[in-house]
């Protein structure tokens, strides 16, 4: 046993030792991700002490799950959970949906600098920042001068309190990441569907079928493959919130919290906010295993089905 | 006979539902590329308009007076505007260069058919991508170990490399022959030599799609500005323009020891011409950057 492990080492040594350069090149990759990735994990502990940051992570007084206790008892993770997932699913299912049924139009038509055009222009809200997006709520939104209650006012309406207004911010939220997102997954599925032989659509063509039937039993089906990994990496994720998004329009509007209150901002609250340390690692601690958790089980059922579409 | 006429009749409603189609199409990819435009071209509309205009009838597509009052406003006073840029411009060439080498290096080994622990090296680097310790123990290790409060570095390292980049180079790589390295190394090329002289210069559209993204990001960086810098001098443009949306400009500027009469001043114009020269770069180089865009998002990088 003893002489087995010295001839392993000695094999791992010999190795590292011949590819010298070769693992040299890797270092700084894995320095990296040791020090920001790996360093930080047993950091989480810091969700089961009372942190005092004079004495630091390890010699603060050990408290147990009571921050869970805590945070189960006055329903916040509860709530902020929920949001978390249901925004999520929003995004995931409609964006999905909305992103097949653009990248199948623009497909369909015909003049190429229409198609180059169009697809430029809904790109390019991918490339901007959230904080852009932010000025753009707010340039619609506004109550003084939003553009959004200039129209109203103009039909004859009242200006309505849109900053205000928890219920109404679950659709704008949407809208907006629709609106960013779109762009980039609809790429995707547009390559998929440039990737479809030609001959089969002639073949279709040539029996009769119409563009309808075509993209029905044609393009769709040939989608599947990509929708359904794009879903599993989704749900994967699922507990994980867009925080750029979420603070970027409401920001520390405290009215809008109730509906829209995630994960994310709520951690990042604990820290800048009421200096919570242990508060807002727990929330993150209970997000990150959650969330290994589900890519664990996701992948688990996916392999059982069908192991090709397995992501590990 | 009569099939032929039955044949002949479906083609011709067939016709007239593709067309209806075809124009649905056209139709709704165009409304939505409107949507996409809409609140850019209100930006830009609103930064040129007249502040009394504003306050009275609020941002519009179409003002009634075109001004460049903003600008020139924003021109006069630039000096936190150059800060800003100064150090966007600074993260962005510097975390995009450093990136790029070191996750080209590791695509490049994990690529290597002779590297006996390339699978080991893969989980390890992808395993980041599945757990991680959070935003706090993150926080306490960037502000108490490492000593970045405050420090520009801290806007630099935490987008640096990122797994899934590491990936999309490796599989970048995998294209190329490895016929390629054994010729080499039999003509003596040691194995950096090979990397840099032979490997990179075939992985260019690799680089330039990886180094778009990585670009991307630090000229859109606010967040790591937001949790650890605190001198003004020091922030970033989209972290500077976040500032803005909550306090005015004007008080920014009036912190800064700028004297201005504040009575007269336009104030929500200021904000969005802001916005816009902060933008600019972006939509400028964007006609030309999108295709490197589209061609990393096609490649097939879904999966690790």
């Amino acid at each position: 046993m003893g002489a087995k492990l010295g001839t392993s080492i000695r094999n791992i040594g010999r190795e590292l030792y011949h590819k010298k350069v070769l693992y040299l090149m890797l270092v700084p990759a894995v320095v990296f991700f040791i020090i920001f990735s790996y360093i930080p994990m047993p950091g989480a502990y810091v969700a089961f002490v009372d942190f005092n940051i004079k004495k630091g992570i390890f010699a603060s007084p050990f408290i147990g799950l009571q921050n869970f206790e805590f945070l189960i008892r006055n329903g916040d993770l509860w709530n902020i959970t929920r949001n978390t997932l249901l925004y999520n699913l929003v995004f995931l299912g409609l964006g999905n949906i909305i992103q097949i049924v653009f990248a199948i139009m623009i497909s369909e038509i015909g003049s190429k600098v229409f198609k180059r055009f169009s697809q430029s222009v809904i790109l390019l809200p991918h490339f901007i920042s959230f904080v852009i997006v932010g000025f753009f709520a707010f340039n619609l939104f506004n109550y003084d001068y939003g553009f959004v209650n200039n129209i109203i006012v103009s039909m004859g309406g009242e200006k309505h309190e849109f900053y205000s207004d928890p219920g109404i911010w679950k659709y704008i939220i949407v809208a907006f990441n629709i609106w960013k997102g779109t762009g980039y997954g609809m790429i995707v599925y547009l390559a998929t569907i440039t990737g479809i032989s030609e001959d089969i659509y002639e073949a279709a063509y040539i029996d009769g079928a119409t563009k309808w039937k075509r993209i029905r039993y044609i393009t769709l089906p040939m989608l599947k493959p990509t929708f359904i990994l794009l879903l599993l990496f989704g749900l994967g994720g699922i507990l994980r919130g867009s925080f750029d998004l979420f603070y970027n329009l409401i920001g520390t509007n405290s009215v809008l919290y109730p509906q829209t209150d995630i994960i994310d901002t709520y951690v990042f609250r604990c820290l800048v906010g009421n200096f919570n340390f242990s508060l807002g690692a727990a929330v993150g601690f209970y997000q990150s295993l959650f969330g290994l958790i589900l890519v664990l089980t996701v992948n688990l059922i996916v392999r059982k089905i069908d192991a090709e579409y397995a992501l590990f | 006979m009569e099939n032929v006429q039955l044949r002949k009749n479906n083609k011709i409603k067939a016709g007239v539902g593709n067309t209806l189609l075809q124009a649905l199409c056209y139709i709704l990819v165009g409304v939505f590329a409107l949507i996409c435009l809409f609140p850019f071209v209100l930006m830009i509309t609103s930064s040129f308009m007249n502040e009394k205009e504003i306050m009275t009838e609020g941002f519009k597509l179409i003002p009634n007076t075109f001004t460049t009052s903003a600008y020139e406003f924003l021109f006069e006073n630039p000096q936190k505007l150059i800060d800003a840029y100064t150090v966007t411009i600074f993260i962005t060439i510097v975390g995009t260069t450093v990136g790029l080498f070191i996750m080209s290096m590791a695509g490049y080994v994990l690529n290597r058919k002779d590297c006996k622990y390339r699978n080991f090296f893969s989980f390890f680097i992808y395993f980041t991508t599945l757990f991680s310790g959070g935003l706090i123990p993150s926080y306490i290790l960037m502000v108490s170990y490492l000593g970045l409060k405050d420090n520009i570095l801290a806007m630099i390292l935490p987008g640096l490399i990122s797994a899934w980049s590491i990936f999309l180079m490796r599989n970048f790589m995998k294209a190329i022959p490895d016929s390629l390295y054994e010729s080499a190394t039999i003509d003596g090329a040691g194995d950096f030599r090979i990397y840099w002289q032979i490997f990179l210069p075939l992985a260019i559209p690799s680089l330039a799609t990886v180094g778009l993204f990585l670009a991307l990001g630090y000229w859109n960086e606010w967040y790591n500005a937001m949790l650890y810098i605190q001198t003004p001098s020091k922030y970033p443009l989209q972290y500077f323009l976040q500032k803005m949306v909550n306090q005015t400009n004007v008080q920014l500027l009036i912190s800064q020891g700028v004297q201005i009469d504040v009575s007269d001043l336009p104030t929500q114009s200021i904000k969005m011409a802001t916005a816009v020269v902060a933008t600019g770069p972006v939509i400028l180089f964007y006609p030309f950057v999108q295709r490197y865009f589209v061609s990393g998002l096609t490649v097939g990088a879904v999966k690790g």
